[in-house]
């Protein structure tokens, strides 16, 4: 980038420190939400086709968000600048509308009641990753 | 499911995930403490695997979603296998608390499928 002044320094990959951590965090919620959202498909997608479609979606982007912050480069990094937002107004949306509009939500997703059920990491967590991609630019 | 095991079980992994969350943030390396804890919890979930697959033959049937359990059971069962061969690999502080991490989303999770097997649907 032109305004960066540091000396050029061959790609590092992001997945180090305390940010192993967060990316083990990532993984964990990855699993647990496509674990979730296969479930929801198989078993019962007809109930509430609008709520398990965003599981589905959600889970599909933790898992790029998490490969994101492991692998080195400027495209990825951009990738989990997404990813992350993409997830933190998915968490804050669908958190809010669970609150006043329920019948939309009729069965949870992980993102209602601003992830609740998943001891609110997902709307902690890209809060925290935001910090560590501006800490390791 | 046995609900006391099971009431053992969510015990054991938050002990576990607090021990080697502190531990780690104290800068430890994982040690053959903190790894033998996150065994713990695996050997505990491979013993709850065995009693799922043996309950239902003695009429202990979980009231909820049998494909939801297993879900969550499979993947509780995989994370300290990954935790611990990371921590094998990669013998930093930050290993440790990755353990203690992986041992208290087992409790989570192990707690859900409690609920599952004893509570949903019934």
């Amino acid at each position: 980038m032109a305004h960066d002044t540091l000396a050029p320094t061959p790609p590092r990959t992001r997945a180090r420190g305390i940010g192993r951590v967060l990316i083990a965090v990532y993984a964990i919620l990855a699993l647990g939400a496509t674990g979730r959202s296969v479930v929801e498909i198989i078993g019962k997608f007809d109930q509430a086709p609008f709520a398990y479609t965003l599981s589905a979606v959600a889970a599909v982007v933790y898992i790029i968000a998490t490969a994101a912050l492991i692998i080195p480069g400027r495209v990825w990094y951009r990738i989990a600048w997404v990813t992350i937002t993409f997830e933190l107004i998915g968490v804050l949306t669908v958190g809010t509308l669970s609150l006043f509009l329920p019948e939309l939500f009729a069965k949870a997703s992980v993102w209602s009641w601003y992830g609740a059920g998943y001891l609110f990491i997902p709307l902690v967590l890209p809060v925290l990753g935001m910090l560590w991609l501006r800490r390791t630019r | 499911m046995i609900e006391w095991f099971t009431i053992v079980q969510v015990a054991v992994a938050v002990l576990a995930g607090i021990l080697c969350v502190v531990l780690g943030l104290a800068g430890r390396k994982p040690t053959d403490l903190t790894m033998g804890a996150t065994a713990l919890v695996e050997v505990l979930l491979i013993v709850q695997l065995v009693v799922a697959i043996a309950a239902p033959a003695f009429g202990n049937t979980p009231s909820g979603d049998p494909l939801e359990f297993w879900v969550y059971l499979v993947s509780a069962v995989l994370l300290p296998v990954a935790g611990g061969f990371w921590a094998l690999v990669e013998r930093s502080r930050w290993s440790t608390v990755i353990l203690g991490a992986i041992c208290l989303a087992v409790a989570v999770m192990v707690y859900r499928m409690n609920v599952i097997w004893f509570v949903q649907g019934s």
